[in-house]
């Protein structure tokens, strides 16, 4: 069932190019349609499948002679990260209402790049997964080129060179594990048994995971993250920091962790306490932890804030994988869910709810305009956001970093010293941008009062408190009662690190 | 050899001529007073039928190719990858022609038609040549062929300077393509590409290894000219800017398909022949010890292919990155597509494996060409250029051409699930299949780093089409024959991409009676 939510996004995405232009009411509806019945799917997916492992949905032979098979199947990861697909899809959809530019090519690239991301979640063919991987690129490209603002085409040049030179290198290990396995097989699942020679592993596992990592913001290769998220239309940044990122992190766990369990071996000596690449990739995600804050601090653009703050909360995700621990790879997986609701939250509100109104986003500006009073819906779930990716208590962010750093304290406890130094940067950031945008000290002087009153902004639509309150109510349930997701993460998990993927 | 034996393997040869001297007879004889357009529609026609009569008579074809009288060495080859090329050379052609109805840059169609068709039937010969002499005189018809095809708009000087310089070249590479050939002649005393690949492992041949590789490097020059491979390639972005757009697209298509069909043919037999030697214990009789790796034809080849392949796809891929005319980008990138083949070529197997890789790969990338020049026709027509400026806005001013571009653009660039990532996903396999070494590994990681690159100045077209706004307002109009011919093509690239198998299993058909 699960497989339609993939189907019924491209052939939305096709109806929506082939509709006349000039009908955005339509386009909308159906887009709106479309993805609200994909994340009809993804729920009812998630709800079936509760208590029951990998289910394979459809496996037919699909180049017979080179055995690919085209196999689609979901486990327990598979289904938490299409739930959030189709989250963000309906919200993305539903912040983009105000679109009246190319309205009906916007959303067909919308779905399209929608529909290749659940395709990636639910592939269990190697090949497939990278062919649903590769077919997320072009939207993403015309969707910041097309709509975009800040440096749009440098940015989505950018974003489109950096994808496609990660999955270039992940091009690169898939020829070589089909031509070294031998089982004339794509398959994840014999792949995974193939028993491929150690020494391959060794170079195969940091080709496949910074391959997939530069998508999911590892730092150094991260830089497209912040400048792709700020000139993204707000439904794309949603979409990018909501779900893409998490292509790469998928990435990293199913193929490369997946498939290559001995790359993350000692090496049989080490280097300033380094002595595998887990240790490279783990010193990575905590630079990634740390740098992403310190320079999410600094910004003077709101929506840089939020940018920065997705490179740092990505390296929580990616440390979480490499700690190869239960309870820390459980940690990341959530991660990838709350900070896919988190972030699509945040950018919400400073591009649509904030910025599609004062037509600013400099910090300095939103000071002089005391939104706080002005527009207290965007003030008030700004501070329920940012107590969210600030990882309070009873939010879904506090749950997921809390599993990560325990994770890290079991593989070597100063890599939690150091990520934990990252939370309280995060604190800081999110606080600053939370004074400056919305509730400033500084009174209004006299001569700053215009002399018809304080302009109205327009008023807050109900797309944007439905969806708002969609992903409120996501962060909340997820936050409160983490074992909604926990008991399908953990066994999917434990099968994957138990080898094999059985 | 009676020459009804050697009518009964040209059947189709013979049939595309008479096509093309059909064409002339109804062009020039019955409807020389006739309007333009009727004197087109009937050549086309003409042609066409022409390519679908070769196609049809092919099954009638001697099997097992025509031999040499009192040999089992193969002059004419039949049959599997020969049909395959074959097939693939006339129905290139068909697509080309096509592109001829609404063009307006020559009143001489019916010469137009005829030389193409005459080109054809030289790309057919070279694909089942196994003898020097023939596949010389196959060569020669197509380029001369194609120096005509070139030179065609008359009334435009970028015609006549790019089919100078394209004719100086050829000539050039003809000569350098004969003197190797003599050398191999003068070594094994034989013109035949078996025997030769044989005698090349003669004792007397090995005491003169300086020679066969003089000879490899002039072979390797004049066909390296043919395929546009990096350093032999300075014709090729001039040509495909000046020359006629119907005449561009042959050139980049079935000119290709032909020469890497040959390619193909030479690698094959150096193997074959090594596999006879080592098999007959001929090697171990005459030398004492190990026989060095660098005998014979196949080493010295490979090695200079693989240089070729590197080159062309290093250069090709960066140069296309400074360009701002739409056709020498895809000059630059169809150089850069050779050198990705040519790497095939290098890694060669014994098994069909290499040599259906290589066809698949340059079948879809010559229809998927075909497409792009068609669809950069029609934009140069209406905006008189086909500067990257001549793109913008093109959404707005044509919707449907926008999206074909969009799709044949892409596939050029490899992007799944579009035809030309299967046909490079296939290749690559294809090289680490034969070879997992490290050198073979390294290449292809090139390779596929390349790709990456490509992917800039593809979308630096694509950009202009989609994202900028229009210069101009005035919406560009194609032909309906072109527009439904572009619209197949295009549906044919998601189609086979999307069905990968289809066409290998169809490849495969070829090989079922052998």
């Amino acid at each position: 069932m699960l497989a339609w939510t993939i189907y019924i996004s491209f052939a939305g995405a096709l109806m929506l190019a082939l509709l006349p232009k000039g009908n955005a009411a339509l386009a909308r509806a159906i887009a709106l349609v479309v993805a609200a019945a994909g994340f009809a799917i993804a729920i009812a997916g998630f709800a079936s499948g509760a208590g029951q492992g990998r289910v394979t949905i459809i496996d037919v032979p699909w180049v017979p002679m080179m055995g690919i098979h085209y196999t689609l199947a979901a486990d327990g990861i598979s289904r938490v990260l299409v739930l959030l697909t189709g989250l963000a899809a309906v919200s993305g959809v539903l912040f983009s209402w105000n679109i009246e530019f190319r309205t009906n090519e916007f959303f067909a690239f919308f779905l399209a790049l929608i529909g290749g991301v659940y395709g990636v979640f639910l592939s269990f063919d190697l090949f497939l997964l990278f062919v649903f991987y590769e077919i997320a690129i072009v939207p993403k490209y015309f969707l910041i080129a097309i709509w975009g603002s800040t440096r749009r085409e440098y940015a989505a040049m950018k974003l489109a060179l950096y994808s496609f030179v990660g999955s270039a290198m992940v091009l690169v290990v898939l020829l070589a594990a089909y031509a070294s396995s031998g089982s004339h097989s794509t398959g994840l699942v014999s792949l995974a048994n193939a028993n491929l020679p150690v020494s391959f592993q060794m170079w195969a596992f940091p080709v496949a995971f910074i391959g997939f990592g530069i998508l999911a913001g590892l730092w150094p290769f991260h830089t497209w993250a912040p400048t792709g998220h700020v000139a993204a239309p707000t439904a794309a940044s949603m979409l990018l920091a909501g779900v893409v990122m998490k292509l790469g992190a998928y990435g990293c766990l199913r193929v490369a962790i997946g498939l290559f369990p001995h790359g993350l071996d000692p090496w049989g000596w080490s280097f300033w306490g380094i002595g595998s690449w887990r240790d490279v990739f783990a010193l990575l995600a905590v630079i990634g932890i740390i740098y992403g804050a310190l320079v999410a601090l600094a910004q003077t653009d709101f929506k840089f804030v939020i940018g920065y703050s997705s490179v740092s909360h990505m390296g929580f995700v990616l440390l979480g994988l490499v700690t190869l621990t239960q309870v820390g790879v459980d940690g990341a997986v959530l991660q990838m869910f709350s900070h896919g609701v988190i972030a699509g939250l945040l950018f919400a509100i400073v591009g649509r709810i904030v910025y599609e109104r004062t037509h600013t986003r400099q910090l300095g500006e939103l000071e002089g305009m005391y939104l706080g009073r002005r527009l207290p819906f965007a003030a008030w779930a700004f501070v329920i956001a940012g107590m969210a990716s600030m990882g309070l208590p009873g939010f879904s962010g506090f749950v997921a970093e809390l599993q990560v750093l325990i994770g890290a304290w079991i593989a070597k406890p100063w890599w939690t010293a150091a990520s934990g130094v990252g939370i309280v940067i995060g604190v800081a950031y999110t606080w600053r941008a939370l004074q400056k945008a919305f509730f400033t000290d500084r009174l209004p002087r006299p001569d700053e009062h215009p002399k018809e009153g304080w302009p109205k902004f327009d008023p807050i639509t109900w797309p944007e408190i439905t969806a708002t309150c969609l992903l409120f109510g996501a962060t909340l349930i997820v936050g409160i009662y983490p074992s909604i997701l926990l008991n399908s993460i953990e066994p999917a998990v434990k099968a994957l690190l138990a080898g094999g993927m059985q | 050899m009676n020459y009804a034996d050697l009518f009964r393997v040209t059947l189709s040869e013979t049939a595309l001529d008479i096509a093309a001297l059909l064409v002339l007879v109804v062009d020039l004889g019955f409807l020389r007073k006739a309007a333009l357009q009727i004197r087109v529609f009937s050549a086309v026609l003409i042609g066409v039928f022409g390519c679908a009569a070769a196609v049809a008579v092919m099954p009638f074809q001697a099997e097992g190719g025509l031999s040499y009288p009192g040999s089992t060495d193969l002059l004419l080859a039949t049959g599997g990858y020969t049909a395959i090329a074959q097939v693939g050379i006339l129905m290139l052609t068909v697509l080309t022609l096509f592109f001829l109805v609404g063009s307006d840059f020559t009143k001489h169609v019916g010469e137009f038609v005829s030389v193409t068709l005459m080109a054809a039937t030289g790309g057919l010969l070279i694909c089942s040549a196994q003898d020097l002499l023939v596949i010389f005189v196959g060569l020669e018809l197509l380029s001369l062929g194609l120096y005509v095809l070139t030179a065609f708009a008359k009334r435009s000087g970028k015609s006549a300077e790019s089919a100078m310089k394209y004719y100086l070249f050829g000539g050039m590479s003809a000569a350098f393509l004969l003197f190797g050939f003599s050398y191999l002649y003068g070594l094994t005393g034989s013109t035949n590409l078996h025997e030769i690949m044989r005698g090349l492992f003669a004792p007397a041949v090995l005491n003169s290894t300086p020679l066969l590789y003089v000879a490899l490097v002039m072979i390797a020059a004049g066909l390296g000219f043919k395929v546009a491979a990096v350093p032999f390639h300075l014709w090729a972005p001039d040509t495909y800017q000046g020359a006629p757009a119907p005449a561009a697209a042959f050139i980049a298509s079935v000119s290709k398909v032909a020469s890497f069909a040959l390619l193909i043919g030479i690698s094959a037999a150096a193997l074959h022949a090594m596999d006879q030697v080592h098999g007959a214990g001929l090697v171990t009789a005459t030398l004492s010890g190990d026989a060095p790796r660098f005998m014979g034809f196949h080493w010295g080849w490979s090695t200079l292919m693989a240089i070729l392949a590197v080159a062309s796809m290093v250069f090709g891929n960066l140069a296309a990155l400074a360009q701002d005319s739409v056709r020498r980008l895809l000059a630059y990138s169809a150089i850069a597509h050779a050198g990705y083949i040519l790497l095939a070529i290098a890694y060669f197997s014994r098994s069909n494996v290499s040599a259906n890789a290589i066809l698949y790969y340059i079948l879809t990338y010559g229809l998927t060409i075909i497409g792009a020049f068609g669809a950069v026709s029609v934009v140069e027509r209406v905006n008189g250029s086909d500067r990257m400026d001549a793109f913008l806005g093109l959404y707005k001013r044509n919707g449907l051409l926008a999206g074909i571009l969009l799709v044949l653009f892409l596939s050029l660039a490899g992007i799944p699930p579009l035809v030309g990532f299967w046909a490079k996903f296939n290749l690559f396999a294809a090289v680490l299949q034969v070879n997992r070494g490290a050198t073979p590994f390294t290449l292809v990681a090139i390779a596929v780093a390349m790709s990456a690159v490509s992917l800039y100045y593809y979308l630096q077209v694509l950009k202009r089409v989609f994202v900028m706004p229009p210069s101009n307002a005035t919406s560009v109009k194609g032909s309906p024959l072109a527009m439904g011919v572009l619209a197949l093509i295009t549906i044919a690239v998601i189609a086979l991409g999307c069905l990968p198998g289809l066409m290998q299993s169809w490849m495969a058909s070829f090989y079922a009676g052998m």
